[in-house]
């Protein structure tokens, strides 16, 4: 079940780019998150990089030449990376679904409802950093030693990948302290833990692979992890 | 919803309409000594009541009530759920026992607080239990509420520690919302984020389960 790639746009689309490029967009998502205050979210998140323990100095060296001098240096870091992540996960499943490797039709259309959502990230998080001032990543990926490994190997893949983002978005929580921009870290980061855990199940894999509590991962444990994806 | 409707004393005795930082800073901080063990969690919620102003056991009992209803609904369901499939029996199982191990952290983390935890609420969740189906799909209101409240309580935590370990719970909390979702013949997530839910909201859910 191939699907072109000018068939990809759907309705949801412009929605989404009105999100990723306009402010007024962007503070009714935050309001959508449940998070008061939204139009200063951007400029405490400026504020809330006076944290110097920065323990994952070495592993944003893959960002640094995205990291302005600025005062929101840190979380600009952290966005970045976030959004190195999302732009990642967009790609493999657009990939995914343009190969037709998934024939099993609800799990593809799982697979492109994932897409979809990693776009919808992929497209605020974009905003946030030019926001802040930065300049958004746009890293180059591939994925064909994947794709040529058939459907579960894809499959697999989509696992960890999900597993892993979910791991990240756990591991920079700590370190984002605007309330209303961690609200929407947060929003994202369980809705990767949903994807991890259906295709956690789809694989056969127990959907809490660490039990009750989910542990985090740092920067410095995820870029090598992501690194044979990265072109 | 008055307070005067609320069946149980335990939910009573939390102020709905202004739930405070520090009941926050509390609430997450149990979550640490899930994580981290309790012995570490002690001086950290002292700590942070004493820069807050005020302990507030109540949340954390709160938080274990929310929990004791999580993990006796999967329980009955176990118990009374004729016909359960093997996939659901699985799943139901698994959640339980990450339920119970939240009951047993939050529980060990009121007694650290110097408070009393509350026992366990009378809970009545009427015909959810007739088929698999109708059990699956409180299941998955329960769970997607579950994971709104924590998104919901989390920006207000302040210790990076103590937010680390509620998103480590928020986390499984999704993972369980996703698998049932997924039993339920539903996609994983309704959308690309998931929404928050302040504090009356959660409370307003999971009144209509709870009898003295």
């Amino acid at each position: 079940m191939r699907t072109a790639p000018e068939e990809r746009g759907d309705a949801s689309r412009p929605a989404m780019e009105e999100l990723a490029n306009d402010p007024s967009s962007r503070k009714r998502f935050f309001k959508m998150m449940g998070a008061a205050g939204a139009a200063s979210a951007f400029a405490v998140f400026l504020a809330a990089c006076g944290d110097d323990d920065d323990q994952e100095g070495s592993a944003g060296n893959a960002m640094a030449e995205q990291k302005k001098e600025t005062a929101g240096g840190r979380d600009l870091q952290i966005v970045q990376y976030a959004l190195t992540l999302e732009h990642l996960e967009t790609d493999f499943y657009n990939a995914v679904v343009d190969s037709g490797v998934v024939k099993d039709k609800k799990l593809a259309e799982t697979a492109k409802l994932i897409r979809d959502a990693e776009q919808a990230h992929v497209d605020t998080l974009t905003g946030v950093v030019k926001d802040l001032g930065g300049t958004p990543v746009r890293p180059q990926t591939t994925f064909e030693s994947v794709l040529e490994g058939g459907e579960m190997k894809v499959l697999e893949t989509a696992a960890a990948v999900e597993n892993l983002g979910a791991a990240a978005y756990l591991g920079q929580a700590g370190r984002i302290r605007s309330k209303d921009l961690l609200a929407a870290a947060l929003s994202i980061h369980s809705v990767e833990a949903r994807h991890a855990a259906a295709l956690n199940q789809v694989v056969g894999k127990t959907i809490v692979p660490d039990g009750a509590f989910a542990k985090p991962a740092s920067m410095a444990e995820v870029l090598p992890l992501v690194k044979p994806f990265l072109a | 919803m008055s307070r005067e409707n609320l069946a149980a004393p335990e939910l009573a005795a939390i102020d709905v309409k202004g739930v405070t930082r520090q009941s926050f800073l509390v609430r997450g901080a149990l979550t640490a000594g899930a994580v981290y063990g309790l012995g570490t969690v002690g001086p950290f919620v002292r700590h942070a009541i004493a820069q807050e102003g005020g302990g507030d056991v109540e949340v954390v009992n709160f938080a274990l009530t929310l929990e004791y209803l999580e993990a006796a609904f999967y329980q009955q369901a176990l118990e009374r759920v004729s016909g359960l499939s093997g996939d659901a029996r699985t799943l139901a199982t698994t959640i339980r026992e990450n339920e119970n191990e939240h009951v047993k952290a939050l529980q060990g983390t009121v007694k650290a607080l110097g408070g009393k935890p509350v026992k366990a609420p009378g809970v009545d969740f009427g015909d959810a239990f007739a088929s698999q189906q109708s059990f699956l799909m409180l299941a998955q209101t329960f769970e997607d509420t579950g994971v709104s409240a924590y998104n919901g309580a989390a920006p207000a935590i302040k210790s990076k520690d103590v937010l680390g370990a509620a998103g480590s719970i928020v986390q499984v909390e999704a993972r369980h919302a996703a698998a049932i979702r997924a039993l339920n013949g539903e996609q994983p997530a309704e959308g690309a984020f998931d929404p928050a839910l302040g504090a009356q909201e959660v409370l307003k859910a999971v009144q209509p389960f709870v009898r003295n």
